[in-house]
């Protein structure tokens, strides 16, 4: 039987749908605050990482390049925050 | 002919795409970054305002426009396996359909502007619509951008460019439209959602 989960794209697909419904969801109960905004960033980055990862194809590639990647959302996630 | 295996083994560390398509990304992703930093540190200053008017904000449609493009980032990923796997029928109806989410993105986003501008509101109303229509503008340019790079990848997929032997020019246009999305994932909850 095929899983169509094995493929990673797939996979990513389906966790950045359910992620965006969770951003959505936070928007639609109101939620302010610190720790509503720290939420979204942490599912931003989850986010990120995924389209990172498994959509540009970095796992495999040079760490440099991994680095230089995620470390932008990082770099961007503190700014938001400072 | 002796097929050469150009690919190398899986083991190896490798960058999809070129070189130059990484630094350009890299220099797009930096500009993006100043700005959404620009907006944050003016929301701290004008907390209050920035709430208010963010209400006025559509965040189903900026949802809507999140899920067209994960979805056509997917589709591109698709292609690009297509082409890893010499599927050449796969490969350009996956850009296509990438390429139509990105459409589809574009509609929404007109249709947002539409109710904004036809409300009255412009650059000019206040700093928050300022940075709203800023921002998402330097955005929907890049979906334009990435539309472009897209259809022209759909062509040259048609004639059988890209394959087993060589996708890179997929890849590195793949890439770009990558981080359109990326871009999409920060831009989403930091204008619509963060409060």
């Amino acid at each position: 039987m095929i899983n169509p989960l094995k493929n990673s794209a797939h996979r990513a697909w389906l966790i950045l749908i359910v992620a965006t419904g969770m951003t959505w969801y936070l928007g639609e109960v109101g939620a302010a605050g610190t720790l509503a905004i720290v939420t979204m960033l942490l599912i931003a980055f989850v986010k990120g990482r995924l389209v990172i990862l498994d959509f540009m194809e970095l796992r495999n590639a040079p760490a440099l390049w991994r680095a230089l990647l995620e470390g932008w959302l990082i770099l961007v996630s503190s700014l938001i925050l400072l | 002919m002796t097929t050469v295996a150009l690919t190398p083994p899986d083991n190896t560390k490798r960058l999809p795409g070129d070189l130059a398509i990484w630094f350009f990304i890299l220099a797009e992703m930096l500009a993006f970054a100043v700005f959404f930093s620009a907006y944050a540190f003016a929301r701290a200053r004008h907390v209050e305002m920035f709430n208010l008017y963010q209400q006025t904000l559509d965040r189903n449609l900026g949802a809507l426009n999140t899920v067209l493009l994960i979805t056509g980032s997917w589709f591109v990923v698709l292609a690009v396996q297509a082409a890893h796997r010499n599927d050449q029928k796969a490969i350009p109806r996956n850009i296509l359909l990438g390429f139509l989410c990105g459409g589809g993105f574009l509609v929404v986003k007109v249709i947002e502007y539409a109710a904004k501008f036809g409300a009255g509101i412009s650059m000019s109303t206040n700093t928050f619509y300022m940075f709203y229509i800023s921002l998402t503008f330097f955005h929907f340019m890049h979906v334009i951008l990435g539309m472009v790079i897209l259809a022209i990848l759909w062509v040259q997929a048609r004639k059988g460019v890209y394959g087993a032997h060589d996708a890179h020019g997929l890849e590195s246009g793949a890439a770009y439209w990558h981080m359109v999305d990326l871009l999409w994932i920060v831009l989403f909850p930091l204008v619509y959602v963060m409060r």
